[in-house]
């Protein structure tokens, strides 16, 4: 485990904001940490950068006691904690220069990885002329910049459009499949996290309501047969003399509970053999953004 | 030591073009100027001085305007400035995430604000003695070559380097702790001109405040004029007692405020 943690808990005076969280990030993974705004992440993450005390519980990061070997630990991880922490009144290449000045890295680091962020070109304006999207990817350079066998990001596709939300994504993929490191990512986005994750933990109001991988998460979330035809109706109840169960009938849609591809063939041949016009027949995940909503707010 | 090296390099790179840095270097040339346009202006009436009169009216002009109200409230600056680089560009977080001791972060920041200081106390005198010797060029008949006053004027301002460390690390901690300019500027001020009135009215204790140990260390200076040629007839005695409180301070309030930083959550 890159980052496992035991009964974490943290208060900001009389409130709870992390209860005995226990994380557990395998490496060489994206783990999704994801929660609705206000539920812990920023604070978890201060915690396992040390930023905020550990006051009960604890946090081993590649395997060692945080405390105790602070420097060493962080010395391997790259990070971004909400909004990028940008000096304003340099340029983006001062920024990165400033940061390789005090973790010992050459200019050319710098270049590559102004180049991975493509902000080669605005390399020389002053940050503060940066739009929202490209601070975001000034971010990301510097926390890729000692090039950390760990990235733990915060929200680090805010404020970005849809064009830099697919980098980012492309990016960490490929910093996982083919440089072997570690991703701990947070959002609120479950959309987001479900594209690249393949480790994902649910957090609200401080407690780790989810852990596992994300074909866990799909088990339970149970997948739909989303069916679009001309007569939706008698179409399900067509179904149902079949032996199918339908879940749930609109004006426009259908929708069985998926079971396998054969499944998905077997209903289509039904519905054209019997004369109704299938428009369209899909395996749908839109129920685990259903799960989402069941497990934050029924917490 | 290497983070304190790194951190206090970063230190210089990051304020270069902020105007904390420029302030340490614009005001001593400023106030330099302006001093040595009076003097050009007035010449005709100091021409009958001797050398060594026109040297403690020049430079005492400018320590006169430096050491009662100015000299703290540069300081108030600096110590702002310093910190409010990382409070503006929310960087405190990624700065104590950096493998660097917290310590090496701290102190560096902190004799780096040091430095800003000595640097402007330094270009004082610098500009002092440039000026004053440019005067003597420019009006041949201000008699400033018959008399060298470089060396009472680096212990002069060595010794006013020493006085304000006190304030230094009281502005630096208010600084790093409050995100706005006002909270340690009013409380600079206040404490500054609370500082002048007790030296002014001779409180027996005033050595003990810190904020009066600029005007302290310039108005205690012990001056025997004998006129016996060739043997200086200014001395300054830089350890004098304020001085020693002010270091007092300076290091139990760098000491308290590096525990502060390590029980402090990092917003």
């Amino acid at each position: 485990m890159v980052i496992n943690t035991d009964g974490l808990t943290f208060d900001f005076g009389s409130q709870t904001v992390v209860k005995s969280l226990s994380l557990q990030v395998p490496e060489g993974s994206i783990y999704g940490f994801l929660g609705p705004n206000g539920a812990g992440k920023t604070t978890t993450i201060k915690l396992l950068l040390n930023l905020l005390q550990t006051q009960q519980g604890s946090i081993q990061i590649f395997g060692k006691e945080l405390k105790s070997n602070r420097l060493e630990i962080l010395a391997q991880i790259g990070s971004l904690i909400e909004q990028p922490a940008i000096y304003l009144h340099l340029s983006g290449k001062e920024n990165l220069l400033n940061r390789a000045l005090l973790l010992q890295i050459g200019e050319a680091r710098v270049n590559e990885v102004l180049k991975i962020v493509h902000l080669t070109d605005a390399a020389h304006k002053k940050a503060g002329q940066y739009s929202l999207g490209m601070k975001q990817r000034l971010g990301i350079a510097l926390a890729l910049l000692s090039d950390p066998k760990l990235l733990i990001l915060d929200e680090p596709t805010n404020g970005l459009d849809p064009n830099g939300i697919i980098e980012v994504r492309e990016l960490l993929i490929k910093l996982v499949s083919e440089h072997k490191k570690t991703v701990f990512i947070s959002s609120h986005l479950l959309a987001e996290i479900e594209r690249m994750a393949t480790h994902v933990g649910i957090i609200n109001h401080g407690e780790l309501l989810f852990q596992g991988s994300i074909h866990d998460l799909e088990a339970m979330s149970k997948p739909a047969v989303q069916i679009e035809t001309d007569n939706t109706v008698d179409a399900a109840n067509y179904l149902s003399r079949n032996n199918y169960t339908v879940a749930e009938v609109t004006d426009t849609h259908l929708f069985v509970p998926y079971t396998t591809k054969q499944q998905m063939g077997n209903i289509n041949k039904l519905l054209n053999d019997m004369g109704y016009n299938v428009y369209s027949i899909t395996k749908q995940h839109k129920d685990l953004e259903k799960l989402f909503l069941d497990i934050t707010q029924n917490a | 030591m290497k983070g304190f090296i790194l951190s206090f390099r970063s230190e210089f790179y990051k304020s270069r073009k902020t105007a904390g840095f420029w302030s340490a270097v614009i005001l001593p040339l400023l106030l330099c100027l302006l001093i040595f346009a009076g003097f050009y202006s007035r010449s005709d009436k100091m021409a009958m001085e001797p050398g060594m009169i026109l040297w403690v009216q020049f430079s005492g002009a400018i320590l006169g305007v430096m050491g009662s109200l100015l000299l703290p409230m540069l300081i108030v600056f600096i110590g702002y400035s310093v910190n409010s680089i990382e409070h503006k560009a929310d960087t405190w977080k990624t700065l104590f995430s950096l493998p660097i001791s917290k310590f090496a972060v701290y102190s560096a920041k902190y004799f780096y604000a040091m430095f800003l200081v000595f640097l402007c106390l330094a270009l004082f005198v610098l500009f002092t003695v440039g000026f004053g010797n440019l005067l003597g060029t420019v009006k041949p008949g201000l008699k400033f070559h018959d008399y060298n006053m470089s060396g009472v004027l680096s212990q002069l301002y060595f010794k006013l380097f020493l006085s304000s460390l006190g304030i230094l690390s009281i502005q630096f901690l208010l600084s790093l702790l409050f995100r706005d300019f006002l909270k340690p500027m009013g409380i600079g001020f206040v404490a500054t001109i609370t500082g002048v009135i007790l030296v002014a009215n001779q409180w027996t204790y005033d050595y003990l405040f810190p904020y009066s140990h600029p005007m302290l260390a310039l108005s205690a200076l012990p001056q025997h004029h004998n006129h016996t040629p060739g043997n200086n007839p200014i001395s300054v005695d830089i350890f004098t007692r304020e001085i020693y409180i002010s270091l007092i301070i300076a290091a139990l309030v760098f000491i308290a405020g590096y525990f502060i930083v390590l029980k402090k959550s990092v917003k």
